[in-house]
């Protein structure tokens, strides 16, 4: 039987700083993003001639990755554009020393070598951007791109309101004698869910406490990353797990964790699985053996394919009346794109339970003891 | 020739999504309809399974769309 510890022992929260303090910090740090002290002003050319809309343009830029926080344009009487933007920092390694400075400086001029080419960062030495193989074969010819871009400020802001909610829910407990108010009562069923439904059945109680913090950072950061990428305007809108790279690594830590606490009993299952005869074991070990990476390889497509295809759905509604050139599509356009953002906010959360729910699977066959 | 093929394969995608998410919403219609007091519970795991099928066909989607 699980010993049900009380809420408050489980998530004890070690003091760093005061609630008041983190709450401080959060808002000022909002305040960095400001556009009247940071963004820039960007015109366009050719005020006078409309510029075709290209529906399949307007998408790509809305989904991937840039290194500028573009919040709105505006166009004023003479037909200028005016894109006002925060302007994010660029952290470059090149050729043994780091280059900080901030993406103002390289849009529509060169900076210490570095230029803005659509939106992505490109060295005008002649330099290629590494990628991860190559910090194994040398680094030369090569630079860096450590950049802090939409996506990685986009994590920073949903960790912000993680530690928020999480931190005003564990004080809550210690100040209201166990007793749940406020947010801890919107979290507390969420948690209790996770634990009663996704860690238990799969993982077993001997073993939740020790994953149990894991299965709840993923929920949580999947899904309100799902959510805030709904959200057309800043802090949301940044489209983070749409990003191949963060679901990536996403199912890299449950492929690290799960091969590092596999048993005796795991690796067993996969070269020797049982109740198969000899002559099938040649096709098997190696089917086992792929399974190892295939399963947190669906994770991280599935994730990604989910988020980004509802992303297009929406900007594909929206942008219909654009192509059709007539406000007489809209009452349609909108009731379809509003359909969809509802569908959204389930798949969003579903997502980020079914994420959950498989890791906990996949941990539970890597520490489940025998049980013939 | 190729890139019809694409919106081909993406197409039949769709359809095997289509049918796999179909055939789970009338078992769990069934099953609803046999015991009502259970509908949480069904509807739930419906979800669920539709979520994971809806995974794979996504894949192939963005497969057939993204890469070159």
């Amino acid at each position: 039987m699980y010993k049900k510890h009380t809420f408050a022992e489980i998530f004890k929260v070690r003091p760093i700083m005061r609630l008041s303090t983190l709450k401080f910090f959060f808002f000022v740090s909002l305040l960095c993003f400001n556009p009247v002290l940071s963004a820039q002003e960007s015109t366009t050319s050719s005020p006078t001639e409309e510029k075709e809309f290209n529906a399949v343009e307007m998408i790509m830029h809305h989904i991937s990755d840039s290194n500028e926080w573009h919040l709105w344009t505006s166009t004023d009487e003479n037909g200028e554009e005016h894109h006002v933007s925060i302007p994010l920092p660029i952290i470059v390694w090149k050729d043994g020393s780091f280059h900080f400075f901030s993406s103002k400086k390289i849009h529509g001029h060169t900076h210490e070598g570095f230029t803005l080419n659509h939106g992505a960062l490109v060295s005008t030495e002649g330099l290629e951007k590494a990628g991860i193989a190559d910090l194994f074969t040398g680094l030369d010819g090569k630079f860096v791109d450590l950049s802090i871009t939409k996506n990685v400020a986009g994590i920073f802001i949903s960790i912000a309101f993680l530690l928020l909610i999480f931190v005003s829910a564990s004080k809550i407990y210690s100040k209201n004698n166990g007793v749940p108010k406020g947010i801890a009562g919107f979290v507390e069923p969420v948690i209790l869910f996770i634990r009663d439904e996704v860690a238990l059945p799969n993982i077993g109680a001997k073993k939740t406490p020790v994953f149990l913090p894991l299965l709840l950072t993923i929920f949580f950061f999947i899904w309100i990353n799902n959510l805030l990428g709904l959200v057309p305007f800043f802090p949301g809108g940044a489209n983070v797990t749409g990003n191949i790279a963060v679901t990536m690594v996403l199912a890299l830590i449950t492929l690290v964790v799960v091969n590092i606490n596999g048993n005796k009993n795991y690796w067993g299952h996969i070269f020797k699985p049982p109740g198969v005869p000899a002559w099938l074991l040649p096709i098997m070990i190696p089917v086992e053996f792929l399974g190892i990476l295939t399963k947190p390889f669906a994770l991280m497509m599935r994730l990604f394919a989910n988020i980004t295809a509802g992303h297009i759905m929406i900007l594909s509604l929206i942008s219909l009346v654009f192509m059709f050139k007539s406000i007489a599509i809209a009452p349609a356009s909108v009731a379809l794109a509003l359909f969809v953002s509802v569908l959204e906010l389930l798949v969003a959360a579903l997502q980020a339970y079914i994420f959950t729910v498989l890791t906990a699977l996949f941990i539970g066959m890597a520490v489940q003891e025998e049980h013939h | 020739m190729d890139a019809g093929l694409i919106y081909v394969g993406i197409g039949l995608a769709v359809l095997g999504v289509g049918l796999g998410i179909g055939r789970i919403g009338g078992s769990a219609m069934d099953a609803i309809a046999r015991q009502p007091e259970a509908a949480g519970k069904i509807q739930g795991a419906m979800l669920i399974a539709a979520g994971l099928i809806e995974g794979a066909g996504l894949i192939a989607i963005i497969f057939g769309a993204f890469v070159k």
